[in-house]
């Protein structure tokens, strides 16, 4: 194995990003909106009124554009990491492969099946049938998204393999393991979460439209109600399920956590930073100041990482250059470990060849024992393991910082809508409607965090993304990379544009 | 259950579920044959929406066997996964790119402001049904004529040729199985047409459509079959796991395993049946007919591609990193677990082909198309 050059990787990852932040535009509101609509339809039948009806069908309408463009720019994600990531397919595709596998087999084909009653079968099937299709398309999506969330999980914490030097590649030791891994889990709740959110905050958004506009009131006041009432449940949960994919990184991947809060120098009873401006100056092991003009709130860091307010929180100082106090082990030391397993694994290979059992049983030996750090073998210097720490940063303090909005816009909204005339509030309104955007800000930061905290691993230890991606020449990727550009971007305008038009054609306007 | 069964069991059954996958595929591929065909076979804007809506109903179905594809490809054979989509880079992504503006057309077709206007999406319609259709076809041909890359000594990829993939669209014989599905899926599309819209002077156009196509398709068809059986095919020794050439090896196959031949043999008469009862008997029912002739046809060549020792992704440059489904597929473990998975098939199937069949009691006619309350494309 050997590091690809870096223009190579630096445009396959930028691919990947660009495919993954476009196709993550689309999939929350399909998430969450698919469940609002859900629950509408469901107030539609129980109560036979028909203005109900109406604003399924309108709901709807705007679930299908959006669900259009969802599905268009999730194919590639299917492929993508066999046409740009295949040395990693290869090395972890026994196990990676399951997953994708598996969300074909029990979601897509549910959410494309009944996706066509729901919007075809409104004159041809039973009304509980339809009902029940409509439940279907919504469980369906957050099944897909279970099972896609579980893969990127196990990038994230790799649990229940083996590795085979024989075929050079990790084999599946326990599928359980992977499905239910707490990174798995804990990643799907927050991420679901906030596609619900984005739901919530596009119906409110949307319906405060249409009553600043005078158009559809009491249709909009009706979604409105459903809207924030999901909102608020949801944007706790939201928060919650935060709290532990937090509490995950500070176990599994504490490089994240400290790029996460600008940590440098570790601490106990450490706090969170809630504003500050980071130091873009500052170099590992130096004495300048990490962050300026913070105001932090205390223990926090700890508490959040480890549920124990005088928990050791390790900064990226003690990560790279290790900290004997804490027992904490430096990047260099993982880097000789790592040298050694791959030492090891070519001397197994050489061993075989002239097939050498005995020295094929010590190489194996050694391996086994130093394969934990294998992917650190790899890096060039210690300093390798730090991931983008600005982009981390910020992304996390912004997403933060929104979701605690969200939480606030929907109490008000909620107790404004129910025991008081929310018409009367223009201000809340447009809050409203300018917090559609910010949703979606929040959840593509969301992916930042989760994906640049973790460089520069495609799996956590064990593979670098310099050797993950596909032997080819940069220039294929390059031009891929502006035809994805180029596409995604008219697909995205015409899908505003149509959005759009939807809305303003009203609730009752037509579909 | 499935524990108990020897590894190469398990790469069988799984090569197995990846042939009635690929036979399925092509059959469901009925919907981009029928986008090649909305201007042909209607002679106003409203049939023309009726050809739509009618497939429309149906694309999710197709789009998601592509994506299940991948997906049970990556997990049960990650060796090909990786080889061949890493490799063939512009090939699959070429296939893709069509599929992509496949997946918004219909929706953004007829609606206002959708900023291409809808000529530009039923273009990226045709796009799909034709250039999408045709570069499958060469990818899938690959699989008899080969490719060319190495694998190195961790089984990474390594493409001999700078035009990754490109190449194969170089190679003429990959068009016979190309043009053959390009002109079998609209022959399909419009089996499927004549069941499901109940308008007479589209089912005229269609049933002289399939009568002009079959013409287009046999010859294709025959020449695929005959450069298949006759050409040498790549087998492994099965002690040795050495690759070489093999004279006649498909063919040899087929007589080895007449189950397999058999399977062919009733796949081709089926469709050839369909076609008849289409056009000269004017029936409207074909579409199942068809359809298990086609999966039946697909599912024994690609069987025939991939057991009796045989390999089924040939490297044109380095004949020993050729792929079988001996050491392409996934760890014992794997395997099992997800041939556990693959006990949800016949359900997935099941409750398809129940909605399929609760939405299509009613047949698309022109009072729906043009009907206000009802959910167009």
């Amino acid at each position: 194995m050997e590091l690809m050059n870096t223009e190579l990787v630096d445009w396959s990852r930028a691919q990947f990003a660009l495919t993954a932040l476009y196709h993550f535009l689309f999939v929350p509101l399909t998430l969450g909106l698919s469940f609002i609509v859900a629950i509408m339809e469901t107030i539609y039948v129980k109560t036979g009124d028909l203005k109900w009806k109406t604003i399924t069908r309108f709901w709807m309408t705007l679930f299908a554009i959006n669900f259009a463009i969802g599905v268009a720019t999730g194919l590639i994600m299917e492929f993508e990491f066999g046409t740009n990531w295949a040395n990693y397919s290869w090395f972890v595709g026994d196990i990676f492969g399951a997953p994708l596998a598996v969300e074909g087999i029990l979601a897509f084909f549910m959410e494309s099946t009944f996706f066509a009653v729901m919007f075809f079968g409104w004159n041809k099937v039973s009304k509980g049938f339809h009902l029940v299709s409509t439940w279907l398309v919504a469980i369906g999506s957050n099944l897909s998204a279970f099972w896609i969330l579980v893969a990127n999980g196990w990038m994230q914490y790799p649990v229940g393999m083996e590795f085979n030097p024989d075929t050079v590649r990790n084999e599946m030791a326990s599928f359980w393991d992977v499905a239910l891994s707490p990174v798995a889990v804990a990643k799907f709740l927050h991420t679901i979460g906030s596609g619900y959110v984005i739901g919530a905050l596009f119906v409110i958004g949307i319906s405060a439209w249409m009553i600043l506009k005078g158009r559809d009131v009491l249709e909009a006041k009706r979604s409105m109600v459903v809207g924030a009432s999901f909102g608020l449940l949801v944007s706790i949960f939201l928060a919650v399920s935060g709290d532990e994919s937090a509490y995950q990184a500070a176990q599994h991947q504490p490089a994240k956590l400290a790029a996460m809060e600008g940590l440098y120098k570790g601490e106990e009873r450490a706090g969170i930073i809630a504003v500050g401006i980071l130091n873009t100056d500052k170099k590992i092991g130096d004495d300048q100041p990490a962050v300026y003009g913070d105001i932090e709130i205390p223990y926090a860091l700890s508490f959040l990482g480890y549920h124990d307010i005088d928990a050791f929180v390790p900064g990226l100082d003690d990560l790279v250059l290790g900290n004997e106090k804490y027992g904490i082990e430096g990047a260099a030391s993982k880097i000789e470990k790592g040298k050694i397993a791959i030492e090891a694994l070519q001397s197994y290979k050489d061993a075989k060849k002239i097939d050498n059992k005995i020295a094929m049983a010590e190489a194996r030996k050694l391996l086994d024992e130093y394969m934990p750090y294998f992917g650190y073998g790899y890096l060039e210097k210690p300093t390798d393991i730090v991931p983008p720490i600005a982009l981390t940063f910020y992304s996390f303090h912004i997403m933060v910082g929104l979701g605690v909005w969200f939480i606030i816009l929907f109490l008000i909204v909620l107790y404004l809508t129910m025991a008081n005339d929310i018409t009367r509030f223009k201000k809340i309104l447009w809050l409203s409607v300018w917090s559609i955007p910010l949703g979606y800000i929040a959840a593509e930061a969301g992916w930042v965090v989760a994906e640049v905290g973790r460089q520069p691993w495609a799996i956590q230890d064990l593979m670098p993304v310099g050797i993950a991606a596909t032997h080819i020449d940069a220039g294929n990727v390059k031009i891929s990379f502006w035809l994805f550009a180029v596409l995604f971007t008219v697909l995205l305008l015409a899908e505003i544009k149509i959005m759009l038009r939807q809305i303003a054609l009203g609730i009752k306007g037509g579909h | 259950m499935f524990e108990t069964l020897s590894l190469y069991a398990l790469q069988v059954y799984w090569w197995i579920i990846i042939s009635l996958l690929g036979g399925l595929f092509v059959f469901i591929m009925f919907i981009q044959g029928g986008q090649t065909l909305l201007n042909q076979l209607s002679a106003s804007d409203d049939e023309k929406t009726m050809l739509v809506n009618s497939l429309g109903r149906k694309w999710e179905l197709g789009f998601t066997t592509l994506v299940l594809f991948g997906g049970a490809l990556f997990a049960a054979f990650p060796k090909f996964y990786a080889t061949s989509f890493g490799g063939a880079y512009w090939l699959w992504l070429g296939i893709l790119f069509s599929f992509i503006i496949q997946a918004v057309s219909y929706e953004y077709r007829k609606k206002e402001a959708n900023l291409l206007g809808e000529k530009t999406y039923e273009t990226f319609l045709f796009i799909n049904g034709s250039v999408g259709t045709i570069l499958l076809g060469i990818a899938i041909s690959t699989f008899f004529s080969g490719a060319a890359f190495t694998l190195d000594d961790n089984n990474f990829v390594h493409w001999d040729v700078g035009t990754r993939g490109l190449e194969a669209l170089m190679e003429p014989l990959n068009y016979l199985l190309a043009f053959a599905m390009y002109f079998l899926v609209r022959i399909i599309a419009g089996m499927y047409f004549l069941n499901n819209i109940n308008h007479e002077p589209i089912r005229q156009r269609t049933r002289a459509m399939i009568k002009r196509n079959i013409v287009y398709f046999l010859p294709f068809f025959l020449g695929f079959v005959a450069w298949v059986l006759l050409k040498d095919g790549y087998a492994y020794n099965p002690e040795t796991l050495k690759v070489s050439l093999v004279s006649m090896h498909h063919l040899m196959t087929f007589l080895e395993m007449p189950y397999l031949a058999g399977m062919f043999l009733i796949g081709v008469v089926l469709v050839l049946v369909a076609v008849f009862n289409s056009v000269f008997r004017e029936k409207n029912c074909c579409i199942f007919t068809v359809g298990i002739g086609t999966v039946l046809t697909v599912m024994a060549l690609l069987l025939n591609v991939g057991l009796n020792h045989t390999i089924y992704y040939p490297s044109t440059t380095d004949m020993q990193s050729s792929l079988s489904i001996v050491n392409s597929a996934g760890s014992h473990y794997t395997l099992t677990a997800m041939s556990y998975a693959s006990l949800m098939v016949p359900f997935v199937l099941a409750y398809i082909a129940y909605v399929w069949h609760a939405m299509d009691r009613v047949k698309i006619t022109e009072e729906e198309i043009t009907s206000a309350d009802e959910h167009h494309y």
